[in-house]
């Protein structure tokens, strides 16, 4: 009987096939590249709206009254006026997309009608906006609004909180009056 | 001067080490931001945008996610009604509240809006929630990192 003879000696190397692992990584590659999606933090602003009024009890001492702001829309949507407690704000400044971009001149009021005292039992705890929109309004300019009287970022990217308690006025007919 | 010998018969093979990591890196970059939260969000709804908009740091422990679109159509679990029309899903997500041993109070109401939707309809949207005895919203924005 013939005995294959055994050619195997130390300096043979194994070759790993590299093609098909090639394929395997791109193919991942490309799935991911394609399924990638660049998505932007969100966040939320609370707001508690029990749907009956809630009952008038004895006025606490700290309560404040509630700041009205309210918002006007013109034809197309935009905030066209805005006024705090009936005194009407401007000017309003908008930039090229139709943001408002003058936050301060809400936020310079509701400062100044809460103070600068911060912590528990502070007017500023206790303090509470209602929004009165147009119907029409478009939705960013409320977000606009709430962000101007929620609070600001200060200097050091820390949340400088102002009025904490949102409520929404009831809805205003659909012609906007 | 002794001049190499160039062998002809010698095949090319190009190191395919540092192609292979750097391939390797970009799947591990891309997994790792890979996004399966598409579920909450929806493609008709581009919120505004605001600089207090922060991520919470606690998941919101009974969020129902509305979507409202530009031409006021709300978006629920997928399915496509109106404003008048969310009266049904309230209901069985009550029910579900109920099973689990929990309240209304329990569950906030997450409005996602679009930009330029009307106001008065996401008050309308809120006032659907309301009449089902949820009270707790919470108005969802984009946090903007522009400009302060």
């Amino acid at each position: 009987m013939k005995l294959r003879h055994s050619t195997t000696s130390g300096n043979d190397k194994i070759e790993l096939q590299m093609t098909p692992m090639i394929d395997i990584v791109f193919q991942l590659l490309v799935f991911f590249i394609m399924t990638f999606k660049i998505v932007s933090q969100e966040g939320d602003f609370n707001i508690k709206m029990p749907l009956a009024a809630p009952a008038q009890g004895t006025p606490d001492e700290l309560q404040v009254e509630t700041m009205r702001v309210r918002l006007e829309a013109d034809g197309t949507g935009r905030l066209a006026r805005m006024s705090l407690n009936d005194r009407v704000l401007s000017p309003l400044q908008f930039d090229d997309a139709g943001s408002w971009v003058n936050p301060d001149l809400l936020r310079g009021e509701i400062v100044a009608l809460i103070g600068t005292d911060r912590g528990p039992g502070s007017i500023q705890e206790n303090a509470e906006v209602e929004l009165d929109c147009d119907f029409g309004l478009n939705y960013a300019h409320v977000i606009e609004a709430i962000t101007a009287v929620s609070g600001y970022v200060g200097d050091d990217d820390t949340v400088i909180k102002l009025v904490e308690k949102i409520k929404f006025a009831p809805p205003r007919p659909v012609s906007g009056g | 001067m002794r001049i190499k010998n160039k062998q002809d018969s010698g095949i090319l093979e190009g190191d395919l080490t540092p192609m292979i990591d750097m391939t390797f890196q970009l799947i591990a970059f891309f997994m790792v931001l890979i996004n399966f939260t598409q579920s909450e969000q929806n493609e008709k709804v581009k919120l505004p945008s605001s600089v207090l908009a922060k991520p919470a740091k606690a998941p919101i422990e009974f969020p129902i996610t509305l979507h409202l679109t530009e031409d006021a159509t709300v978006v629920v679990g997928g399915q496509e009604t109106s404003i008048g029309g969310i009266g049904p899903f309230l209901i069985r997500e009550k029910n579900v509240l109920e099973i689990q041993g929990k309240t209304t109070d329990d569950a906030t109401v997450v409005i996602r809006a679009h930009r330029v939707a009307a106001t008065g309809r996401v008050q309308e949207l809120i006032k659907a929630c309301q009449e089902n005895s949820f009270e707790k919203f919470a108005l969802r924005a984009k946090e903007d990192v522009g400009n302060n």
